[in-house]
């Protein structure tokens, strides 16, 4: 990996002024683009994978024009573990918490207990939830996969 | 909180456990042990109050979601897979206790990283005894796996070598089972477990359900490490740190057993397996006895206790294989019985492992001499555990051997009648010859200059209370094969 | 031949899953480059992935999107959409293939460090000294 580092900065690959630039401008658009997919996922195709993966391949676009130390200013280490974290929680617990209220395990129209929307409207709101949560810890795994592999281990470095 | 939930809860505690472990174990350690031993004694009580329900009430099952199924997961809450889940959750707890000491001086500083794999790790297996959906059991089995490899990856020197083989043939494993689930798939068009078994006898046999039979068996005898498949597994379990060879060794091999036992009874109806082809379970019988006799003997010719231990885990997956598929009652009540027992045996024999490892430093053979002495509560265990795997009664071991021997006498297959014989007295010499170094040699050239002491109490107490549980299990063997064993078998076999 | 060549061509998409599968295989098993080896569970596991999607595909199927009010109004003939559900399935396959293939890099990455290069036979050389 390092000599494969030492070949890009010397031969500047990815270091023209109209990648820099592309990227951006690219990059808003992505993360929006990311989230869209992850809110359609229930209605029509898209979901918590494929989004997670669309936002995370955004700091990963970062990271290959720029160089990681770039990205790494963007979404600290710590930042990106608690987000993964978070995501995963959010959805175990929301599948917990429909148990605890009364339901069965993922039973989404129990949660209707404690906001009252209609259990039908709860349904498809407990798998936009679960979305997010899932969402949240695919990007958080795409981005400290690429980091980790890029880097070859010690995340100082980039390619 | 309703208790019709309460299978669930035993999965989803250490499961939301593992990501509070890694949040707030990375800022202060005091947080991790308090968590870990909590959630899985929380598991433990849970499950034995989900059995209880079981031997009162009977099975029930139970859909994700609240959807009817086939469109929903279904899970099944009988009596084998609540045995199962309160043994993967008591053997889980005494082997955290003691991982948390031998954690802190195998890999200091990365601990919360080990008990998040770790809780998933027990997260998976009890999701993979409870599901009753073909798919869902690969999704489980391959998160058991993954967590597993990242376990074994995090020793010194080999280990990450060994876990890379472990990857390749772990999933070619986990594809081959895949396989056979398409293939059923496309056969019947559903992916319920209970809906299968409803529509193969409908649609006839035929070479795409036999080859999908085949598939789901040779990847599930890779996962399960059944001779001559089992090339992964003493480089895996003996380079892999301590603690993670606590939890895996005793569980992995032995879920994957109750597995094929599932998929033998709850997707292929006896009538399929041992009527319409005939030759399969003699064949298969045949390979178990082969298997036994060969692990048995490549377990003389090792040095290192660690080793000789995962030699004798393929030798005893033999056994239970075999007494799956000897086709009467007798066999399978054997096979399910040195499930329960073959955990404990080998968690006992690992958790001494560890402790000696924990003062010695290294499991050779000629750095054991004397140790009787040093550390003389932990070497009775031992003796317990050697005792137990001999087969020499009234600890557990003998009672699961004695109906796999009436079993294979039942049913006239008398290779593997001898091959358990020939087995017992191998571990006999095995056993024997660590305990005649232990307690007679004298301490000779002892290069570690500090005294050898005895254990520490977070690790012996667990190797006690095993200990303790594999006699009382043997002398209970009685009331558990009867109320609970026997009812899990399917009728008519 | 006749018989044999009709049958080729009416199922020839279980005959490319075959050989991407052998393909895998091969690579698995005969190569002696790490990352190879790796390449070839990938390959593996995707023709897996090919064949389940695959059961659900119709002659002259429509893709499985629908507007909801017409649904709604009119229901639907199930049998000129596609089968959507073995392609949900098969998205948590390939979540799993990544994970596999992510925690095997990562081990790939401490075997380079340990012993300086990927090919099996040198670092079963350097394990023998």
């Amino acid at each position: 990996m390092k000599l494969l580092q030492e070949r890009t900065q010397k031969q500047q690959i990815g270091q023209s002024l109209i990648i820099q630039t592309a990227v951006r401008q690219l990059v808003p658009f992505v993360q929006l683009f990311g989230l869209y997919v992850i809110v359609h996922g229930h209605y029509s195709p898209g979901g918590g994978f494929q989004g997670g993966v669309i936002l995370g391949s955004s700091f990963v676009m970062l990271a290959l024009a720029f160089d990681q130390s770039t990205s790494m200013r963007l979404m600290s280490e710590r930042a990106n573990v608690m987000l993964g974290n978070a995501g995963v929680l959010i959805f175990t617990g929301v599948a917990a918490l429909c148990a605890i209220v009364g339901g069965l395990f993922l039973d989404y129209s129990a949660l209707d207990a404690i906001i009252p929307l209609g259990p039908v409207e709860w349904r498809s709101f407990g798998i936009f939830l679960v979305e997010v949560g899932v969402g949240l810890a695919v990007m958080s795994i795409m981005i400290s996969l690429f980091w980790d592999l890029s880097s070859a281990g010690e995340m100082d470095e980039g390619l | 909180m309703s208790t019709s939930n309460l299978h669930i809860y035993v999965m989803a505690v250490p499961l939301l456990t593992a990501f509070f472990v890694n949040l707030l174990g990375r800022t202060s350690k005091v947080w991790i042990a308090p968590l870990v031993v909590g959630s899985l004694a929380f598991s433990s009580v849970a499950s034995l109050v989900l059995m209880g329900r079981v031997m009162t009430s009977g099975g029930f099952s139970y859909t994700v979601g609240n959807w009817v199924p086939p469109y929903g997961i279904e899970l099944v809450v009988d009596h084998l897979s609540a045995l199962m889940l309160v043994l993967i959750s008591v053997v889980a707890l005494f082997a955290s206790v003691s991982a948390l000491k031998s954690v802190e001086q195998e890999l200091p500083g990365r601990e919360h990283l080990f008990f998040t794999l770790y809780l998933i790790l027990i997260a998976g297996l009890m999701g993979l005894v409870l599901t009753a959906d073909a798919f869902n059991l690969y999704v489980l089995l391959e998160i058991t796996s993954i967590t597993t490899y990242g376990l074994i990856a995090m020793g010194k020197g080999r280990a990450p070598l060994a876990s890379f083989n472990y990857i390749i043939m772990g999933s070619i494993g986990a594809c081959f089972y895949l396989l056979g689930v398409g293939y059923l798939y496309l056969m019947t068009g559903t992916l319920n477990m209970a809906e299968i078994s409803q529509t193969l006898p409908v649609i006839g046999g035929g070479a795409a359900v036999a080859t999908a039979l085949a598939f789901i068996l040779v990847g599930l005898w890779i996962k399960m490490a059944f001779f001559p498949l089992h090339g992964w597994l003493p480089n895996a379990y003996s380079l892999a740190p301590t603690g993670a060879a606590l939890i895996v060794a005793p569980l992995m091999t032995k879920v994957s057993i109750y597995l094929m036992v599932r998929v033998m009874f709850s997707v292929f109806s006896i009538d399929y397996l041992f009527l319409q082809n005939p030759l399969v379970d003699a064949v298969i019988v045949w390979g178990a006895a082969i298997a036994i006799v060969c692990a048995s003997a490549l377990a003389l010719a090792q040095k290192d206790l660690k080793r000789m231990l995962t030699y004798i885990i393929v030798a005893e997956v033999g056994y239970m294989v075999g007494g799956a598929w000897l086709a009467n009652s007798t066999g399978m009540t054997g096979a399910l019985l040195h499930i329960v027992n073959d955990a404990l045996m080998t968690l006992c024999l690992f958790l001494a492992a560890a402790a000696i490892l924990y003062r010695v430093g290294s499991l050779d053979f000629d750095k054991l001499q004397g140790i009787y002495r040093k550390m003389p509560i932990t070497m009775a265990a031992f003796t317990i555990g050697a005792f137990s795997m001999i087969g020499v009664p009234p600890t557990a071991g003998f009672f699961s051997k004695w109906y796999l021997i009436l079993g294979g006498i039942e049913g006239g297959h008398w290779e593997f009648v001898v091959a358990l014989l020939f087995s017992s007295l191998i571990n006999a010499v095995l056993f024997f010859r660590i305990i005649e170094i232990g307690y007679f040699h004298k301490d000779g050239e002892h290069h570690g200059h500090e005294t050898i002491t005895e254990a520490p109490l977070q690790m012996q107490a667990p190797l006690l209370i095993c200990a303790v549980a594999l006699i009382v299990i043997g002398l209970g063997s009685g009331p558990l094969v009867e109320k609970i064993i026997t009812l899990a078998i399917p009728v008519g076999l | 031949m006749d018989d044999l060549l009709a049958v080729i061509v009416a199922k020839y998409n279980y005959w490319i899953y075959v050989i991407l599968m052998m393909i895998g295989f091969y690579a698995m098993i005969g190569k002696r480059n790490l990352v190879k080896k790796l390449i070839g569970m990938n390959i593996f596991q995707t023709a897996i992935i090919l064949m389940f999607v695959s059961a659900g595909v119709k002659h002259g199927g429509k893709i499985p999107i629908l507007n909801k009010y017409e649904v709604l109004k009119n229901g639907i003939d199930a049998t000129q959409i596609v089968n959507p559900l073995p392609h949900v399935l098969m998205l948590t396959a390939i979540v799993v293939s990544v994970s596999i293939t992510g925690v095997a890099l990562a081990i790939l990455l401490r075997i380079y460090r340990e012993y300086g290069t990927l090919e099996e036979d040198e670092i079963l050389e350097k394990l023998g000294k």
